[in-house]
């Protein structure tokens, strides 16, 4: 019963997959899944081309596989859609000097919060080492 | 004191930049796009009035020119369509429609009954010249300098503010 209807649902799933694009090569239809999974389409913004029925989505998709069928690389694909649609249609944003800023806050925030943590663990140490010091005996009364 | 001057000084810069993100968010719901200040994208497409002419980039050189994305499917289109016919009365630079994704009898009636603003229909029915300029929906309104450098993206139905604001100070320098 169940496992009828899990079949079903995958059935269906298949019937109404966005993308029946299938390229001949078995290679080249894992890069054409790859890229279209990794870029952004525009008009649904949070949805991939590969997973969008909008027209756009289809019309890129078709892009990004005549560009595969007549040998470019994925790099080629990623820098004409950036050339036309600017880094927000990258859904894995690349380091530039623009948002180098962004990538390097974490590093350096862990720097100041492990700068912070040896300050406070050495004034611990400190504090312990005043503690364990004999008492002096002129102090005892 | 010293101990809350550097939570507080913190708490001021994260403010600061918050505030900054807050104020300039509406212009940041449309994505800037790359062209601007590059060479207009080149093409050679057919004129919607007249399937044998090619109309190609290169003779749009000498004078700036508008190119507005519309389809008879595109709702804002429909919108800005009086505002085009205003843009075109102004004549101060022509107006090169881009016919995007679109069938050519319902374009042409669409022109027929609202009437038709543009110079130039070009017909992008595979949509590839809207991919080369960037184009993620319709209705958007692009700015071509007279050396042929894109220098302005509208994005949504052309507004008489906008059209006031964003394009006659550059059409008339």
């Amino acid at each position: 019963m169940f496992c009828s209807i899990w079949i079903g649902t995958l059935a269906a799933a298949a019937a109404y997959a966005v993308d029946p694009t299938m390229l001949p090569d078995p290679a080249l239809q894992a890069r054409y899944s790859a890229l279209t999974h990794e870029l952004r389409c525009m008009q649904c913004q949070n949805q991939s081309i590969a997973d969008s029925p909008v027209g756009l989505a289809s019309d890129l998709r078709a892009q990004v596989r005549d560009m595969l069928l007549a040998g470019k690389s994925d790099d080629d694909v990623r820098d004409f859609m950036v050339a036309r649609y600017g880094e927000f249609i990258l859904f894995r944003p690349r380091l530039s000097a623009r948002n180098a800023w962004l990538w390097l806050t974490p590093l350096v925030l862990l720097l100041i919060g492990a700068g912070a943590a040896v300050r406070i663990l050495r004034q611990r140490g400190r504090l312990v080492d005043q503690d364990i010091e004999p008492v002096d005996e002129s102090e005892r009364s | 004191m010293n101990k809350f001057l550097l939570p507080l000084g913190g708490f001021a810069l994260l403010a600061i930049v918050l505030a900054i993100g807050v104020k300039r968010s509406p212009e940041k719901s449309t994505i800037p796009s790359p062209l601007i200040g590059r060479p207009a994208p080149a093409f050679a497409l057919a004129s919607l009035t007249d399937g044998n002419r090619i109309v190609r980039s290169s003779d749009l050189r000498g004078r700036p020119y508008l190119l507005n994305v519309w389809g008879t499917w595109c709702v804002q289109c429909r919108a800005e369509h009086a505002m085009l016919l205003e843009v075109q009365a102004s004549k101060l630079a022509p107006l090169i429609g881009l016919n995007w994704k679109d069938e050519d009898d319902q374009a042409l009636e669409w022109l027929a009954r609202l009437g038709n603003p543009y110079d130039t229909v070009l017909v992008d029915r595979d949509g590839r010249t809207a991919i080369d300029w960037g184009v993620y929906g319709a209705p958007e309104t692009f700015l071509v300098s007279a050396a042929g450098i894109v220098t302005y993206k509208h994005v949504g139905a052309l507004t008489r503010e906008v059209w006031a604001r964003e394009f006659i100070p550059r059409l008339k320098p």
